[in-house]
């Protein structure tokens, strides 16, 4: 398998998670379609190191971005708790509390 | 249609999908092909799935599939290492935090719409195919070694580590996610607590 088979997978991961962002009204979906574009990224670091020079540059990457997914996740459900606590509705669209 | 003739059609079209796609992989580079599909396929049917479930809870746990999916590829890579910390932290870390997420929430059923989902991919897909010569040309540049001449695959994670806290590669960045890590924790629970004012009874206010 070349690195052109990890590149698809990888896109079509990516281009699935743009979709759960956009179609869904419900901030967990949101949630869920950023870790699913952030796992496309990735595979595409690591295919790239393995069909590469040879180095680590790729992997160390992959897992910086799992670092930062993980406090992504944390902080992003407490904001979830919180803006359900305050609108008491998980649609994005409710909250507009500087509309009005 | 009902409910229950879309989600057998779904998951008939989906199984078929992925019959397909295995057989295809064995055919076309034998048992690499095989491995590759099986994990490719988990991870887009578990993105699928977790775009076409109503409800929370299942999208939630078909997450798993494809985070499982992505560890599975990674092994196929070489990357050890990322195949464990992926499913460390995902599976045990992520989707736990999601998964608290969709307990603390009500749930809401009529929420997903076939129309908006659809529109969404001809969007999406149309937009990627907009970009898809600029891609195709920027990779035909890329240095890529073919898969025959590739090195053996060897564990990294000694590499991995020595390249942590290298003081020349990435001790610094080390540190520093270690901080960002406990900011972040930190402020998640700051953020995330309850008031003292939730548990005060009404008359003493």
């Amino acid at each position: 398998m070349g690195v052109e088979a990890y590149m698809g997978v990888a896109g079509m991961l990516f281009v699935l998670g743009i979709v759960c962002i956009i179609s869904r009204r419900n901030i967990l979906y949101v949630l869920m379609g950023i870790e699913m574009i952030l796992n496309a990224a990735n595979i595409n670091f690591v295919a790239c190191n393995r069909f590469g020079n040879g180095g680590v540059e790729g992997r160390m990457f992959a897992i910086f971005v799992i670092i930062l997914a993980a406090a992504e996740a944390a902080v992003a459900l407490a904001i979830v708790l919180n803006v359900f606590h305050l609108f008491q509705s998980v649609r994005p669209s409710d909250a507009d509390m500087l509309r009005d | 249609m009902s409910i229950l003739h879309q989600q057998r059609a779904f998951y008939g079209l989906l199984t078929l999908a992925l019959l397909w796609s295995l057989g295809y992989g064995l055919v076309s580079h034998g048992a690499e092909g095989l491995a590759f599909a099986f994990f490719s396929s988990f991870t887009i049917a578990g993105a699928l799935m977790c775009i076409w479930e109503r409800s929370v809870v299942r999208s939630a746990f078909s997450l798993m599939a494809t985070f499982m999916g992505v560890a599975g590829l990674f092994l196929l890579l070489g990357s050890d290492f990322l195949a464990m910390a992926q499913i460390l932290i995902y599976v045990g870390g992520i989707l736990a935090l999601i998964l608290f997420g969709v307990m603390l929430t009500p749930p809401d059923l009529e929420e997903r719409s076939l129309a908006r989902i659809a529109g969404a991919m001809v969007f999406v897909i149309g937009g990627s195919g907009l970009v898809w010569k600029h891609v195709t040309d920027a990779t035909e540049s890329l240095a890529v070694v073919p898969a025959e001449e590739l090195a053996e695959m060897t564990s990294q994670d000694i590499s991995v580590g020595m390249a942590f806290l290298h003081p020349e590669q990435y001790v610094v960045a080390f540190e520093l996610a270690a901080f960002l890590l406990t900011v972040a924790l930190v402020a998640a629970v700051y953020i995330a607590r309850r008031r003292t004012a939730d548990f005060e009874p009404e008359e003493a206010a």
